[in-house]
């Protein structure tokens, strides 16, 4: 177990470095001039000099990345062109409401989407499971920022049951911060839950073709018990991976959703960057969401045993 | 008539989604080349007096902020959804099997460029192609490179694991035994055994693209501003949306019906070509 743990965190140290040149060496593969885009259409010749040196374009290409990987170690993750300031202090400085968002969402994604992927499979080929899976086609056709114009129009608007925009933090108490985040989490949680509950019906089909669940249920037990007890343990091993992977789609999704909601978290400041071409930021966005994600899916993968015992690492 | 077309038409059959999706996508293809004919203005032209006219007889999906008529630039901005769509999935399906060829039959590329990919693959795909329109002009063949690049790495899996299984089937292993040539092996005994999961894994490529593609326009880094695709009419009616919500859902609906026509015809596809796979999802 140990000498798989370290084996994999070798992996996943090999992961984040090919990222870290990956982003970094963008900035020399992409055509044309990066400092000359990034100073835009009315920049002087001294602008974009002057880009040129804070990106460290002037130096050569691997005398930069030693010293950017050299104070990326050091958790420095460079400077922001726009506002001269640390990029780890513009991230913190936002880290909560992405984090309030991106949890609720896929706790809520999470309550929801298992069960109706096990009622999908247990009532397979009924009404409800066709409902489901095309439910689920449907969810994945949608953009995220379409469905969230559509609960803003709807709930907000018509209804004026929630709030249209905006963000409140935990510490102004728990209905401000949770009715500001129950739309977004609805419209960015939408694919996600899809997904999930298409593996989990996949997952709980294949296993419940067992012969131990014909036993189950020869021997008498309640079908709630084969469903949970039996059946929902046995199909853990995917559902939880599907759990992992499809958190790059809330990443991917909360960039957008704090842009239509007005929230200002990681996404908002990313999108920022964008229209400044702030580089900088973007780069180290990059990294902290990536090295997450990785995480996130190490973490899935050592969770394998709980599920299954037989898996020897 | 073959078995491979007999198994097609019978699923088409079982399947009257796939066939709506396919209608449905018939259609968004000759609106989109016939743009020019069933447009009713000049999706550029400005008129200042019609701002944020609500849609009316002159103007079906009324007017933006600019004047523009919504129903033109919506007409024409089908145009760049189905070339990304359709250009994303052909470029990362061909790059992607050629990497996958190679790096499924010889053993020292293997290790390095499955460590690239991995790599690539743990960016969230919409963060790498932000990563990329950071740093280049915004145009719509910038857009479809970096949505290409996002998309190859998950390919180049998919491609690798056939090779792999393939490479121990005994037809294979004859077909080495006997001195074939590893171009040949590849090309007439792998190639054609990836094609169908390839086909269905394009019209996927092909709907997250264009998904995709107007997540970056949204936010400011896919199409530039002046080309009207459905991303940037909704991206330009952010600030209003209370005012004028149809800037919004008119483009939105289009892209949406779009991307499930292309959905339910993969689902189609999949059933069709790989009945394994379709029982469980």
């Amino acid at each position: 177990m140990i000498v798989y743990i370290i084996r994999r965190l070798g992996a996943t140290f090999i992961v984040m470095a090919v990222v870290a040149l990956f982003v970094f060496s963008l900035l020399f593969l992409t055509p044309g001039d990066p400092a000359a885009v990034i100073a835009g259409d009315i920049a002087t010749a001294d602008d974009i000099k002057l880009i040129r040196t804070k990106l460290g374009l002037d130096e050569p290409f691997l005398v930069q990345f030693g010293s950017w990987v050299g104070r990326l170690l050091q958790g420095d993750l460079g400077t922001s062109i726009f506002t001269s300031l640390p990029v780890t202090k513009l991230i913190g400085q936002r880290v909560e409401p992405t984090v309030s968002l991106t949890l609720l969402t896929l706790v809520i994604a999470v309550l929801i989407a298992v069960p109706v992927g096990v009622l999908a499979a247990a009532k397979a080929g009924s009404r409800i499971d066709r409902f489901v899976m095309g439910a689920s086609v449907l969810a994945f056709s949608v953009p995220v920022f379409v469905l969230a114009y559509l609960l803003i129009s709807l709930f907000s608007i018509e209804l004026e049951w929630l709030p249209v925009q905006g963000y409140r933090p935990l510490s102004e108490g728990v209905w401000p911060w949770l009715s500001h985040l129950i739309l977004p989490s609805i419209a960015l949680g939408t694919v996600y839950m899809a997904l999930i509950a298409r593996i989990t019906r996949a997952a709980m089909l294949d296993v419940l073709s067992q012969d131990y669940i014909r036993t189950a249920n020869a021997k008498g037990l309640g079908s709630r018990a084969v469903l949970t007890r039996h059946a929902l343990k046995n199909a853990g091993v995917p559902i939880i991976t599907v759990i992992g992977i499809g958190v790059a789609l809330l990443i991917s999704g909360a960039i957008v959703t704090e842009t239509v909601f007005a929230i200002p978290g990681i996404g908002r400041l990313t999108v920022d960057a964008i229209l400044r071409r702030d580089y900088p930021i973007i780069q180290g966005v990059i990294l902290l969401f990536s090295g997450i994600y990785v995480l996130i899916n190490l973490a899935v993968d050592l969770s394998y045993r709980l599920f299954d015992p037989r898996i020897q690492y | 008539m073959s078995p491979t077309w007999q198994r097609f038409r019978d699923a088409f059959r079982r399947h009257p989604t796939a066939i709506a999706g396919a209608v449905v996508l018939v259609a968004m293809v000759l609106i989109a080349l016939f743009a020019p004919w069933l447009a009713t203005s000049d999706p550029q032209a400005l008129s200042p007096i019609q701002r944020l006219k609500q849609p009316s007889n002159g103007h079906w999906f009324g007017t933006d902020m600019l004047g523009r008529d919504v129903y033109s630039r919506v007409i024409f901005g089908s145009r760049i959804s189905l070339t990304v769509g359709a250009a994303v999935a052909a470029l990362s399906i061909t790059l992607g099997l050629v990497i996958g060829l190679v790096t499924g039959f010889v053993r020292w590329v293997d290790a390095t460029v499955m460590r690239v990919m991995d790599g690539l693959m743990s960016i969230p795909s919409v963060l790498l192609a932000i990563a990329l329109m950071a740093l280049t002009k915004a145009s719509v063949g910038n857009v479809i490179v970096a949505i290409t690049l996002a998309e190859v790495p998950r390919v180049v899996r998919l491609v690798r694991s056939l090779v792999l299984s393939l490479r121990e089937q005994p037809y294979v292993e004859a077909a080495i035994a006997t001195g074939t040539r590893l171009p040949l092996i590849l090309l007439r005994h792998i190639l054609p055994n990836t094609l169908a999961p390839l086909l269905v894994q394009g019209t996927y490529i092909c709907a997250s693209a264009m998904i995709t593609e107007a997540i970056l326009s949204f936010i400011g880094a896919g199409t530039p501003p002046n080309v009207p695709s459905w991303g940037n009419i909704m991206a330009e009616a952010r600030s209003m949306f209370q005012l004028a919500s149809y800037l919004i859902f008119f483009p939105g609906a289009f892209l949406s019906v779009t991307v499930l026509a292309v959905n339910m015809l993969g689902d189609g596809m999949r059933d069709a070509l790989d009945p394994r796979l379709a029982r469980r999802m």
